[in-house]
């Protein structure tokens, strides 16, 4: 699957310069979603995702791990069309508030314009099932730190559960051995 | 396993497997007593228990429908899951922490020892420590309870040692790795703990004590249980003379059966055991059964409840390891000069990534929580736990409308923070947050309740019958052959996690069963 290049990438990558630039081919994502997505389009698709981006930003996590809340959202628009007309009205919305396309916003302006949204039943949505979608996957675990299933590896006994090195041990009493 | 037919009046009717009922159960079968065990919940075993929150919560939770109303978080936040308890064999005991404190005496006289506090419903246990204590010496023999019995206490975790540093530097005394239902070496045929660190999905190794394999297996083999998983009653029947009779209930094929029985024991946890009884109102009983006092429902405690997440500059890696061993006692006195009553426990607590991500703060968005995210490895945390005070306005009662898969009245659970309690969790934020400040964090966290996992007090012991539902066996007031077998009976909340008072209610109510039947009374 290609990457979709949002606008933090491309700028880091020295399009600094076209930044500013309104229409822009050379800026718009590119588009796998025609394949990925059956029921909302590409711009909804890149919308929904720069979206969750904003409700949940981690820097450092690609749009890989991102995709997947776009996808869980579109499967549930697909079985759903009160989630369907719901989630494309709220692409509208925010293409609508500052009356540029809501991915053409600087960052500030997108974040504002989707704060002012906070309480619509849209973002609640996005948020719903990103807070699921984005977080309950094995691969953002790796990305957080966190280890996931342990007793088939027997547990952390002998893992590093008491591991922490930078505080000095609790006495016996507090903290016997493990036997 | 017996087969106790569904005309034969002379065994007990247990409803539930959980502390209550599961305990039950085992300790009149070891006494030679017919029990049936009627359980909503499937059976699971150590084999099918997930290492994964998520698959975790839907394979193990009650999650019927209820509704939620009061001015708690929990109604905006979980609008329809007010507790997080379970509908398995074994119940609530397959998901608890292992946390296993007595209550202490003066806790059994809250009123006596708070005095008359406004809006509180406060009242005298209708029974002392001391009329425990026996039973609490089994209950902590059952369980394996670390520091008692010559067990010793588990190893601390991570979490531990950020928990005993900031409270050592703080002036707290008495600190250390918990009083807990987990076995710290093999015990009673059972693992010792691997440090796993999903306590709350289902202990793997065995090492937490449950009644979904300790007690259900020792009460098959006397031949004398007849555990039905799958069974979710709609109704207790009575006769004329007021004497329950036995239970209607659906199985697990869907047919509607009903199974006579001797005495009926109701161990539902705090929501579904008031709703049974009101659901099981007729002509003679309008306002439910065992509701000649009104009280029925009311009383709902939740324990005041929060934690404190904390990050640090150096990784701490908080899942690692048991998930509750560790705690701070010094507040669990009460002590009015800090501007409350009652006392709190501070206890370690952690969560995974899908569940920190739903509960470190519920609703939350933006750069502030994504960063708290960001440094989950840098994360240390604790749960407050500490006395609610009783209201009567907090209550369980039958939803207007709206009914179940079986055509039932749903429950709805009401409840409001006392000022107490406000003033409680507040101190406790203070707190918690000094530990992990005298530890060196750089960034604390302050989290709401969650669905409640301590749900008490609906169907409350009292001397007299206007004041409550059961006496100091948890035999109901208004039909002797009727008890109350959980959590429910409590009076009043205490600050300690009540798994273990009521396992050692649970041990007295069989001796006193046994003793009323043996008498011919019941």
């Amino acid at each position: 699957m290609k990457d979709q290049i949002n606008r933090r990438q491309f700028l880091r990558r020295g399009g600094g310069a076209l930044a500013g630039a309104a229409a822009a081919t050379a800026v718009a994502p590119s588009t796998s979603w025609a394949a990925e997505l059956s029921t909302l389009d590409e711009h909804q698709g890149n919308t929904i995702l720069q979206a969750v981006r904003q409700i949940y930003p981690h820097n450092t996590m690609s749009n890989d791990y991102y995709n997947n809340v776009v996808k869980d959202l579109d499967a549930e628009a697909a079985d759903n069309a009160d989630t369907a007309t719901m989630l494309k009205e709220g692409v509208a919305n925010l293409d609508a508030a500052m009356g540029v396309k809501w991915t053409d916003l600087s960052n500030g302006n997108q974040f504002a314009v989707l704060s002012a949204m906070k309480d619509s039943p849209f973002f609640q949505k996005l948020r719903g099932k990103a807070v699921v979608s984005l977080y309950n996957n094995p691969l953002a675990w790796r990305h957080f730190g966190y280890e996931g299933s342990s007793a088939e590896q027997g547990g952390y006994l002998e893992r590093g559960f008491d591991d922490l090195n930078w505080l000095e041990n609790p006495p016996e009493d507090a903290s016997p051995k493990a036997s | 396993m017996a087969n106790i037919d569904f005309n034969d009046d002379s065994a007990v009717l247990v409803i539930g497997s959980g502390a209550g009922g599961g305990t039950l159960a085992n300790e009149l079968c070891q006494k030679g007593v017919k029990v049936i065990l009627l359980e909503a919940g499937a059976r699971h075993s150590i084999a099918d228990f997930q290492n994964n929150e998520w698959n975790a919560f839907g394979q193990l939770s009650w999650l019927d429908k209820r509704t939620t109303s009061g001015s708690w978080r929990v109604a905006k936040d979980f609008s329809g899951l007010p507790a997080w308890i379970c509908k398995t064999v074994g119940g609530t005991t397959t998901h608890w922490a292992g946390a296993s404190l007595r209550i202490q005496e003066h806790e059994f006289k809250a009123k006596t020892n708070y005095g008359e506090i406004d809006g509180a419903n406060l009242m005298d246990w209708p029974l002392s420590l001391s009329d425990l204590e026996p039973y609490y010496e089994k209950a902590e023999d059952k369980l394996g309870v670390t520091r008692t019995h010559d067990i010793p206490g588990l190893p601390g975790n991570n979490n531990f040692k950020v928990m005993y540093t900031g409270a050592k530097r703080l002036g707290y005394q008495n600190v250390h790795t918990g009083r807990m239902a987990i076995n710290s070496r093999p015990r009673a045929g059972r693992s010792q703990c691997l440090q796993i660190g999903f306590c709350f999905q289902g202990c793997k190794s065995g090492a937490k004590w449950s009644t979904l394999y300790v007690d259900i297996p020792a009460a098959e083999e006397t031949g004398n249980l007849d555990l039905r998983p799958e069974s979710h009653v709609l109704n207790i029947e009575h006769d004329d003379s007021g004497k329950v009779t036995g239970v209607v209930y659906m199985d697990k094929d869907g047919n509607q059966q009903m199974q006579k029985a001797r005495a009926v024991c109701v161990a539902g946890n705090s929501i579904e055991t008031p709703r049974l009884l009101l659901n099981s109102a007729s002509s003679k009983h309008p306002d439910g059964l065992a509701n000649s006092s009104g009280q029925v429902g009311k009383n709902y405690m939740r324990h005041m409840t929060g934690s404190v997440y904390a990050t640090f500059d150096r990784p701490v890696n908080m899942y690692r390891g048991t998930t509750m061993a560790g705690i701070i006692t010094d507040e669990s006195v009460n002590d009015p000069a800090r501007g409350f009553t009652g006392g709190y426990e501070m206890e370690t607590l952690a969560l995974g990534i899908p569940f920190m991500a739903a509960f470190l703060d519920p609703g939350a968005w933006g750069p502030r929580f994504s960063r708290a995210m960001d440094n989950y490895d840098h994360m240390a945390g604790m749960w407050l736990v500490g006395e609610d005070m009783p209201q009567e306005t907090n209550a369980i009662t039958l939803h207007a409308e709206e009914k179940d898969q079986f055509g039932m009245p749903i429950p709805n659970v009401h409840f409001d923070d006392h000022p107490n309690d406000i003033a409680m969790r507040n101190h406790a934020f203070k707190q918690g947050s000094a530990v992990y400040d005298a530890a060196g964090a750089n960034m604390v966290y302050e989290t709401p309740p969650y669905p409640s996992t301590h749900n008490l007090g609906t169907c409350r012991m009292s001397d007299k019958a206007e004041d409550g539902v059961c006496n100091k066996f948890g035999q109901s007031h208004d039909i002797p052959n009727l008890f109350i077998s959980d959590g429910s009976q409590f009076t009043t909340g205490a600050a300690e996690n009540p798994t273990l008072t009521i396992v050692t209610l649970a041990i007295r109510q069989a001796d006193y069963v046994a003793e009323q039947l043996s008498a011919q009374n019941i």
